[in-house]
């Protein structure tokens, strides 16, 4: 049996594993399509910051670790086309590779808007080594840096942007940042810290167009009546906003979203909406191929529908799932949870489930706008389905915990509401005492 | 023999001895705010809960980790945060459904229960054997691992 995983993410590195597990003889290839060991995109930002160097986002940390596992780890080998009829798999080299069983872990790509001018010198993503390094060789400190992009993504780029010590300016198209992890109350605190941390942060503002400073230079003096700050020797870039004004840079970073790597699955009967379509088996609608993690759109056990949630948590459970099933096991996946954890140069937030709330359901929220705490919590009957928590750092997983299992709260529905901060008291109380 | 800690709610008398050593041995301060086990207090029921992680076989912290830095010591079962690795991205924290690891703003990273490496400093100091260290297959910890369990993604093969 020789099993192919592509993609050599925290998924599909889960799943090679699992897979050895639930399979002593099987052949494995874990298949990358970047020219780098293993490594966890999530760490990149503490490369920014200098916590680690390279070798501290690789998954597995043992140089043996694949082989020591019979793992075969293919490099540098980006996936064009799966033809199911023959089993066979086409890379970018011309090579090509069979399988018997395939595991499609091969994650996003960021997305790169139509937007004039993305494609000059000075303009990078943050997603890869590679651009991690273009990144650290422009990101000196005092130097001017535009960040396109205020979501999930974009604010932990942001922090590792700010522990550089740039100049930094936010732009984002939505109305907050993180709008897809924090309602208005919470995106706007979080907007009110890194302003008091220096930070420009711009919503509601969209970049037009982006040219090189020499050419900007020749409309004269116009180009300079829309700055606010002066240009330096340093700057590059001009970057020009729907709102008129110019921002001048040495580096943009685009973090506007990302899309999955489905491409090469054109013309191969697998199924693809937000994601790849994958049941609670994590197979896909064609014979012996799965997909798991950022790519898959697996089931969500709190909405009860199919989803991408591009969080670490799920992409290593969906390997789990996945590799347990190509082995020949019959499991069924009980669904993830979306959740984040964030940390905006020192505020600390995170989310949880529904956290914006049911039909007919029931919540409670504190703002302590002073000193940057909230908590929101939500409720359909007594059972948590969401929350949100924002300078509140311990025990936070018990949401999660609360969530997961459907707890009844009984009579801690309404202490919670009296006072939220209680909630690992609820948890306890509910789960141990009772 | 590994060995687990077990709680005797019912025993313990609120006086927080357990987090005074447990900030002490790992921390090398006396502030229970940096003790990795906590006792809650209801004081409708006049009850004390001491509460820590319970090495669960899920480790949802381990399984959440993008770099590594949570590893198994073979010799106390201890799911254990390496600090050298850890980079500090508290994903572990939302991942770990009983609210037991948490993040350390003083030292950037995360941090847990690790038996101690097999002689956890709360056990010694408890006055009233609310916390003890017992054998691993005594069937009094049956119940902690059953509701560990209820939360599992998916029935385990084995």
């Amino acid at each position: 049996m020789h099993y192919v995983v592509l993609g050599a993410g925290p998924s599909g590195v889960v799943a090679a594993e699992t897979l050895r597990k639930a399979d002593p003889t099987g052949t494995i290839t874990l298949v990358s399509g970047e020219n780098e060991p293993p490594y966890s995109r999530m760490a990149i930002p503490y490369v920014l910051t200098g916590k680690i160097g390279e070798a501290g986002t690789h998954l597995r940390k043992g140089e043996d670790h694949y082989a020591a596992r019979g793992i075969d780890v293919r490099v540098n080998a980006r996936a064009t086309a799966l033809m199911p009829d023959h089993k066979r798999i086409d890379f970018a080299d011309g090579s090509h590779m069979k399988y018997d069983r395939l595991l499609v872990a091969t994650g996003a790509r960021p997305v790169r808007p139509p937007i004039p001018g993305l494609n000059l010198k000075g303009v990078h993503h943050c997603w890869t080594l590679e651009d991690t390094r273009n990144i650290i060789a422009l990101a000196e400190p005092g130097t001017h840096v535009v960040l396109m992009g205020a979501g999930f993504i974009g604010c932990i780029v942001l922090e590792a942007l700010a522990a550089r010590g740039v100049q930094l300016t936010v732009v984002e198209m939505g109305d907050r940042m993180v709008p897809r992890m924090m309602n208005p109350i919470a995106g706007t605190m979080i907007r009110r810290w890194c302003e008091a941390k220096g930070i420009r942060v711009l919503t509601n503002t969209k970049i037009k167009a982006l040219q090189n400073v020499a050419a900007e230079k020749s409309r004269g003096i116009f180009g300079f009546l829309k700055r606010r700050e002066p240009t330096e020797a340093r700057d590059t870039l001009d970057v020009e906003l729907d709102s008129g004004e110019m921002l001048s840079a040495h580096l943009v970073v685009v973090s506007a979203g990302v899309a999955p790597n489905v491409d090469f699955l054109a013309n191969s009967g697998v199924k693809v909406d937000r994601g790849i379509m994958v049941d609670r088996y994590m197979r896909t609608s064609v014979n012996d191929v799965f997909a798991a993690g950022d790519v898959a759109q697996g089931y969500d056990f709190s909405t009860k529908a199919h989803d991408v949630h591009a969080i670490q948590p799920t992409a290593s459970e969906h390997g789990r799932i996945a590799a347990m099933n190509m082995a020949g096991h019959n499991i069924q996946y009980n669904g993830s949870l979306q959740m984040n954890v964030l940390d905006t140069v020192g505020l600390i937030s995170s989310s949880f489930g529904l956290w914006a709330g049911v039909d007919g359901g029931d919540s409670v929220e504190i703002v302590d706008d002073a000193n940057y705490k909230y908590l929101n919590l939500q409720f359909a009957d007594d059972v948590l389905v969401g929350g949100t928590a924002i300078g509140v750092t311990q025990h936070v997983g018990v949401m999660r915990g609360l969530i997961q299992t459907g707890t009844k709260l009984g009579p801690w529905k309404e202490r919670l509401k009296a006072d939220p901060h209680r909630l690992m008291e609820a948890y306890i109380a509910r789960t141990h005492l009772t | 023999m590994q060995r687990s800690l077990n709680i005797d709610p019912g025993k313990c008398t609120g006086c927080r001895q357990c987090e005074m050593a447990c900030s002490y041995e790992n921390e090398g301060v006396f502030n229970p705010s940096k003790s990795r086990i906590k006792v809650f207090t209801f004081d409708a029921e006049a009850r004390f809960v001491p509460y820590t992680c319970t090495q669960c076989a899920e480790a949802w912290c381990m399984q959440a980790c993008p770099v590594d830095a949570i590893k198994v010591n073979l010799a106390t079962g201890a799911k254990e945060v390496h600090a050298d690795l850890c980079v500090g991205c508290k994903v572990c924290t939302i991942a770990c459904p009983f609210g037991t690891i948490n993040y350390n703003a003083s030292s950037g990273k995360v941090m847990k229960c690790d038996l101690c490496e097999g002689d956890p400093a709360c056990a010694k100091a408890c006055p009233t054997q609310a916390i003890t260290f017992v054998d691993s297959n005594w069937t009094g910890l049956d119940k902690m691992r059953a509701w560990a369990a209820k939360t599992d993604t998916g029935a385990r093969a084995n």
